[in-house]
């Protein structure tokens, strides 16, 4: 009996700008239904990794598989058919500024899917119902929102399309303590709820380890442990200790300049 | 050494100018290529058409008032050498319709409607607005791009051809009021000598110049980088560049036509 492809398959990945080479051999699997974070520090190439599997970025060397099919240069109609089983939420939202927030929401619904103005709007206001958001948000512009509101106009975006991969890309960067645990468990909730495979990045650990089923360390262009959320702490290694416990000291040297 | 160092700038600044022309043609093949797949963006080519062309009208109008209002200024004072203030109506007829209408509803319509697609999509590059894009399988080059090159193609003729009739106008009120034209022998002039291949080719040449708009603005915002910095040089850029390239296209468009 043969086991089914990982949802996601990268191999031997490699990706530089100029002489800096920011992906250096990355291998990573992730399963189906899976929530997976990648931490690692600033400029470690975890943004970059997400755009190569998106295709916003084409990998120099390497190899990525979504349910076992190559996706590294993909033609562009192919793609467009890809992208339409995932949902992405950007750091900054990316809401686009002239549009308003209900629009925001079933963007994908109504370009991507071809479903009409009004019935898409139906299906915005429920998904912006599900991450807490009322119909009088929906007919603002995303000017007016504080950043906890745009993040979570962005999941509602994100989970439109009900898709079956969502990346999130550093969800809880900008915010108060109070609203990165609300939205962490917005995204438990979505990606629980959705039965979907997940794959965050982000340097906070306190959300890594409320979303994640399993982290992967990215360090100088590779992923140098990877493992179930329990066993982070017990990891013998001491880079990844380094970083999760946030220390000055260690063998992860951070490019500062002295005073 | 100096020679060398001289040929070696030399050489650099030629291979970046055909790196830059390359990149440019590709950027146009790949926003007409793709236009011809569905989804069409007819409510964003609407939208457009009425940013480039409605709302430039005030600015298009008072422009081409005041270049006619000169030109009967100027043509009476040249004319009149010759003792052939008479003429008047002919000249600003003539050079309305062929030079002055299209030439200054481009170089406004770059000023206003470059910068403001410069800025516009370079402000969505830098917060991965045009990622969210992607993500949303949505093609940027159709949903952004194409759109906008069809307005301007097709809006800068219609607002010339206004433009023609106002900056007519302008002339008609000065010889009129300064110059005691009669009203009805000016009007008669104007509509005897004015050649309806002059409108058609100055509309045709504003359609070119409407594509280099356009143009200049999509592909200097597309490739903005750099933050809020790298969008006000973007918006810079696509100004200036349109504004050079519709003077150098008025001339060989016009020696093309009207020879």
């Amino acid at each position: 009996m043969t086991s089914a492809p990982p949802k996601i398959q990268i191999r031997n990945l490699h990706k530089a700008f100029g002489s800096n080479r920011v992906l250096q051999g990355l291998d990573l699997d992730i399963e189906v239904g899976e929530s997976v974070v990648i931490i690692g520090g600033s400029g470690t190439g975890k943004s970059v990794l997400l755009k190569c599997i998106l295709g916003l970025l084409t990998p120099d060397q390497g190899s990525i598989k979504v349910d076992g099919v190559e996706v590294v240069r993909m033609k562009e109609n192919e793609r467009e058919e890809l992208l339409r089983q995932f949902g992405m939420l950007f750091q900054g939202g990316a809401l686009f500024d002239s549009l308003r927030v209900w629009e925001n929401v079933a963007f994908g619904l109504i370009q991507a899917h071809g479903m009409a103005r009004k019935e898409a709007k139906k299906v915005a206001l429920e998904k912006l119902a599900s991450v807490g958001l009322d119909a009088r948000v929906a007919e603002l512009n995303p000017a007016e929102l504080s950043g906890g509101m745009k993040k979570r106009v962005g999941l509602a975006r994100a989970i439109a399309g009900s898709p079956n991969i969502i990346f999130f890309d550093e969800p809880t960067t900008g915010l108060d303590p109070i609203m990165g645990s609300i939205i962490d468990r917005l995204i438990v909730h979505c990606v629980k709820e959705l039965q979907v495979t997940a794959l965050s990045i982000t340097h906070d650990m306190a959300s890594a380890r409320r979303i994640a089923d399993r982290m992967a360390m990215l360090y100088e262009g590779k992923i140098i442990w990877d493992g179930p959320v329990a066993d982070i702490d017990k990891a013998d290694n001491p880079y990844v200790d380094q970083f999760i416990r946030g220390k000055a000291e260690g063998p992860i040297k951070m490019q500062v300049r002295q005073p | 050494m100096a020679i060398l160092d001289a040929l070696a700038l030399l050489g650099r600044t030629f291979l970046k100018f055909l790196e830059a022309t390359g990149r440019l043609a590709l950027f146009v093949g790949r926003a007409l290529s793709r236009a011809w797949r569905p989804p069409f963006y007819f409510r964003a080519v609407g939208q457009q058409m009425i940013d480039i062309g409605y709302y430039s009208l005030p600015i298009v109008g008072l422009t081409a008032i005041f270049a006619g209002m000169v030109l009967a200024l100027q043509s009476n004072i040249g004319l009149a050498r010759f003792e052939a203030e008479s003429q008047i109506p002919e000249i600003i007829a003539f050079s309305i319709t062929r030079e002055l209408g299209p030439v200054l509803a481009g170089l406004m319509v770059a000023g206003r409607i470059g910068a403001s697609m410069a800025a516009e999509i370079g402000t969505m590059r830098v917060t991965e607005q045009i990622d969210a894009l992607v993500t949303l399988a949505t093609d940027p080059f159709k949903y952004l791009v194409f759109p906008r090159l069809l307005a301007g193609i097709v809006t800068l003729p219609l607002l010339v051809l206004v433009a023609d009739v106002i900056g007519i106008f302008g002339g008609f009120v000065v010889s009129v009021q300064s110059f005691e034209f009669n009203p009805a022998n000016f009007i008669s002039k104007v509509w005897d000598y004015l050649v309806i291949d002059d409108v058609i080719d100055g509309m045709v040449k504003s359609s070119v110049f409407g594509f280099i708009v356009t143009l200049m603005g999509c592909y200097q915002g597309f490739y903005s980088r750099g933050g809020a910095e790298g969008v006000g040089r973007a918006t810079t850029n696509a100004v200036v560049t349109a504004s050079i390239l519709i003077l150098v296209a008025d001339y060989f468009l016009s020696a093309l036509m009207f020879n």
